[in-house]
């Protein structure tokens, strides 16, 4: 087992504990892995920076939402690029391109410009949006505004735990909408 | 929203205790269990001659072969949850429980004149066998594919169609200490027949349920 590797599965424990301020640096390290994995593995595609970077957030909320099925005797790599894998294939998918059909097939299809119908990353606020009342208050607070839980508990007049809950439900709601703009 | 933004949001929920799937699915499989029980102990019952049979060679091999199914189909569908999870072992028990199966229909053929073999393969009771496994497999696939749904599947319809496997096979299990028919060529016709449906189900709902 290599040295990164080593470190994220610490950090994946360590997370699990509670720890924020390592699941923060692990989750900023799992970004800059699922670009280079996304982008690999798109490369051939013609798929832009910014819907790439809307795969690596779905991916992030994945890998968040989905780290209970993460084994501490498994490596965290090949589980984080499997999401990633999966989160691409649904990204491609949503585009109407099937990644099974060979370059030369679709070469002209490639070459065409192409109208933008998946959400990109610059759209994250429409997708905000989906949220409703406090959850979208709250996930917009500790996300864009950078507060945190206890600032936003004051800041809306809650207790810790509720911005909690909304937080996580709020989370949850954001993958869940991923999902049906993808249908 | 930048991506460092959704890291903040996402580090602030650390502390939200993550739903372990692995624990989850024991449970789901035991009150797979428990369900099936329940509703053979309420709607059908063992036997008249279960405890004689017990002393047979065909009754228990029926249990042998829906256990393996059971088991090995469950090792799978945990692996297929699991991103990144290697499903070589999943697969291989499956294949030693179609193996077990195999044996078990090659040995009946082996003992049996060539003359029975149509009336063992028709049985009884095959029409009865194809309701009342589904029946019986209807709250394990529930609670299996509840379970699944903290899983992150490649294939969410695989994944429901081998937790319907699992189903079938629980209510298989149940089912066996019913039936009047032991010969493993009915086994392997009809049981199978029957998980395959409760695997069809599994299948179409999975797609949609496990979803993620």
């Amino acid at each position: 087992m290599n040295e990164r590797e080593r470190d994220w599965a610490a950090w994946m424990a360590e997370a699990e504990a509670g720890d924020t301020s390592v699941y923060r640096r692990l989750l900023a390290e799992l970004a800059v892995f699922l670009r280079k994995v996304v982008r690999r593995r798109a490369g051939s595609f013609g798929v832009d920076d910014a819907e790439l970077e809307d795969v690596v957030q779905e991916a992030l909320l994945a890998i968040h939402l989905k780290r209970g099925t993460w084994d501490p005797a498994q490596p965290v790599g090949p589980w984080v690029a499997t999401i990633a894998r999966n989160k691409l294939t649904d990204a491609l998918r949503r585009r109407g391109r099937r990644i099974v059909v060979p370059i030369e097939d679709v070469e002209e299809v490639l070459a065409a410009p192409q109208e933008d119908e998946g959400l990109s990353a610059r759209e994250t606020d429409r997708l905000l949006s989906v949220l409703k009342g406090r959850q979208h208050d709250v996930v917009r607070s500790i996300s864009l505004e950078g507060a945190d839980i206890r600032a936003t508990a004051e800041k809306f007049g809650m207790s810790e735990g509720a911005v909690r809950v909304a937080l996580h439900r709020g989370l949850s709601a954001l993958s869940a909408a991923y999902r049906s703009f993808r249908e | 929203m930048r991506t460092s933004d959704l890291i903040e949001a996402l580090a602030a929920d650390a502390a939200t205790p993550p739903a372990r799937l692995g624990r989850t699915f024991a449970f789901a499989f035991a009150l797979a269990v428990a369900g099936a029980a329940l509703v053979f102990a309420v709607k059908l019952g063992p036997r008249p001659d279960f405890v004689d049979a017990l002393g047979t060679v065909r009754f228990p091999f029926k249990f042998v072969v829906t256990g393996a199914f059971g088991a090995a189909a469950a090792l799978l569908a945990l692996r297929l949850a699991r991103p990144g999870a290697s499903v070589r072992s999943g697969v291989l028990a499956l294949g030693l429980a179609v193996a077990v199966l195999g044996a078990g229909v090659l040995a009946e053929l082996a003992v049996t004149p060539e003359a029975t073999w149509a009336a063992r393969l028709v049985g009884h009771n095959w029409l009865v066998c194809l309701i009342n496994v589904p029946v019986l497999s209807a709250i394990p696939l529930s609670a299996l594919l509840i379970a699944l749904r903290r899983g992150a599947p490649a294939s969410p319809s695989l994944a429901g169609a081998v937790a319907g496997v699992v189903a079938g096979a629980i209510g298989a299990t149940f089912y066996a200490a019913q039936c009047p028919d032991d010969s493993p060529l009915f086994v392997a016709v009809w049981y199978t027949l029957a998980i395959a449906i409760v695997a069809t189900v599994g299948a179409v709902v999975g797609s949609r349920l496990l979803r993620w």
